[in-house]
């Protein structure tokens, strides 16, 4: 049982590290209809830079603030730059984002070396509890928290106040959001970059979680991202969060007793949920 | 003395290789009901789509309200004061009426919740459906929901392509009755393919074919016309 519990709390931590990457994925690819490989490369970017300025501040709070910024930015100059002259056009967005994906990650090596770059958990975040015969590692508990304020914030965002209305009334009809007075292009443009800088907040938190970074764990996180919103529902933010999980909780029992099945359950996953349910497994996915 | 709104010179738009309006000349007097004829693929919802900048005009001029916005943006021509109800009526069919509502309030002011509950008295049904999703509204309540929708702000032009369409006579009927109010408050341009309607509601009509003007003028002169009917609407 202790065992059990222990591999329940590190799968779901990971599903709310996967989860955070996937809410970005959620917004740009579920509802934008955008498929950004980049996303991985932000991943990467925030967690360099969360890292960089919390080394430089001496601040875990900081850092994480210094990554969404820097999320923000990329995000900015990816949709400008990239993104606009391929909107509709799935083709061309999977090879021009793959692209900058791979200059992102190369920027990398430049601006921060090759070498990976090991990370401590902040000392406050540190250590473990031990309940019975179980060890509760801290920092998973942090993340598990942030996971599901994040997931509460998005809903109530989408669901509660103006801008998300008016984001998923964007997704179904952009035309009449138009001629309703509303410029959807700002409003798409920010919902990209905040997606980015979810991208980018998920990396400063996977960076003491995995212990080091490098430049290429962009496009392994984001290919997880896309399994996760493609199980969880197009645009669905509840179906996202489920899939995190499940994904997470997958990975860890997997890696226990099926070691040799661990990398693949994900795409086992993905296929069935394909082949059974192919919307997804939370349907009526727009509304979140 | 009558003050023009809105004027349409020598208006031209292609739609990809396609020449659909060949030369629209238009005007709405404000306070009237400008009603558009033609048969169908005449070219009067593209006048519509190209006055609220959705399909850009190639040649010509849209002058509103003394401005030309030829070249704005969809937005841009809305937050003027225009309105516009389009041919499949445009509802966000995951949001209820009610946050259908929410997305087209421009300014959440006293004045304008007023007109949302003025609205809501025109069309009883929206407010006992307020909290049903616009997908699972009846075709008739979809329309009413378009249109409160472009009238809640403070919309100088209305612009509603064929409310009528598809819908069950008794429902046209409670459609025409709030056109009618609605005229007291805006001025409107509509398109109507049901002539029986457009002639209750117009006060001028202009007659589209092939996408050019041919014909305008009051809709009593219209009404009197036989040989105009015949040949540009089939009537008669």
């Amino acid at each position: 049982m202790d065992l059990f519990i222990s591999l329940f709390i590190n799968g779901l931590a990971t599903g709310m590290l996967i989860f955070l990457l996937a809410a970005g994925l959620t917004l740009i690819f579920g509802l934008m209809d955008v498929l950004n490989f980049a996303h991985g490369g932000l991943f990467v970017w925030g967690a360099y830079s969360g890292i960089f300025v919390y080394t430089w501040s001496g601040s875990f709070i900081v850092g994480i603030l210094g990554a969404i910024v820097t999320g923000f930015v990329l995000g900015w100059i990816t949709e400008k730059l990239i993104i606009t002259p391929v909107y509709g056009n799935h083709v061309q967005q999977i090879l021009i984002t793959l692209g900058f994906m791979l200059v992102l990650s190369e920027c990398i090596k430049v601006v921060f070396g090759p070498n990976s770059i090991p990370v401590d958990v902040p000392s406050y975040l540190a250590g473990s509890w031990e309940i019975g015969e179980v060890i509760v590692i801290k920092y998973r508990i942090f993340i598990i928290v942030i996971g599901l304020v994040i997931f509460g914030i998005f809903q109530y965002v989408l669901k509660k106040t103006k801008i998300g209305l008016i984001v998923r009334a964007g997704v179904m009809d952009k035309e009449m959001v138009q001629v309703l007075g509303i410029n959807i292009k700002r409003v798409f443009l920010f919902v990209f970059m905040t997606g980015s800088a979810m991208a980018a907040f998920g990396g400063m938190l996977m960076a003491p979680y995995s212990g080091v970074i490098y430049a290429e764990m962009g496009m392994e996180y984001a290919i997880l991202g896309f399994i996760v919103v493609v199980i969880g529902g197009m645009g669905s933010f509840s179906g996202s969060l489920m899939a995190a999980i499940l994904v997470g909780l997958a990975g860890s029992f997997m890696a226990y007793y099926v070691p040799y099945l661990s990398l693949a359950v994900n795409m086992i996953l993905m296929a069935i949920v394909l082949i059974f349910r192919p919307q997804g497994l939370f349907t009526n996915a727009k509304e979140g | 003395m009558m003050n023009s709104l809105l004027n349409l010179d020598q208006l031209q738009t292609h739609i990809g290789q396609y020449h659909i309006l060949q030369g629209i000349q238009f005007e709405a007097i404000e306070g009237e009901v400008s009603v558009l004829l033609g048969r169908n693929g005449a070219g009067k919802t593209t006048t519509l789509k190209t006055i609220m900048g959705l399909t850009p005009a190639s040649h010509g001029k849209v002058i509103y309200d003394g401005q030309d916005i030829t070249k704005r943006k969809p937005y841009d021509i809305a937050n003027l004061g225009i309105g516009y109800v389009p041919e499949d009526q445009g509802i966000f069919k995951d949001l209820t009426v009610e946050e259908n509502m929410k997305v087209a309030i421009r300014k959440e002011t006293d004045e304008v919740y007023e007109k949302q509950a003025y609205i809501l008295e025109l069309f009883p049904d929206l407010k006992k459906f307020w909290k049903k999703a616009g997908g699972h509204l009846s075709g008739g309540q979809k329309q009413m929901l378009s249109m409160a929708r472009a009238f809640v702000n403070d919309s100088k032009l209305l612009l509603i392509d064929e409310p009528s369409k598809g819908l069950a006579p008794i429902v046209v009927e409670k459609v025409m009755e709030a056109i009618t109010e609605m005229k007291k408050k805006t001025t409107i341009i509509l398109v109507e393919q049901n002539f029986i309607m457009a002639s209750r509601i117009g006060d001028t009509y202009t007659l589209i074919d092939d996408g050019k003007t041919v014909h305008s003028g009051s809709m009593a002169e219209l009404i009197g016309d036989e040989e105009l009917k015949r040949k540009y609407l089939g009537i008669g």
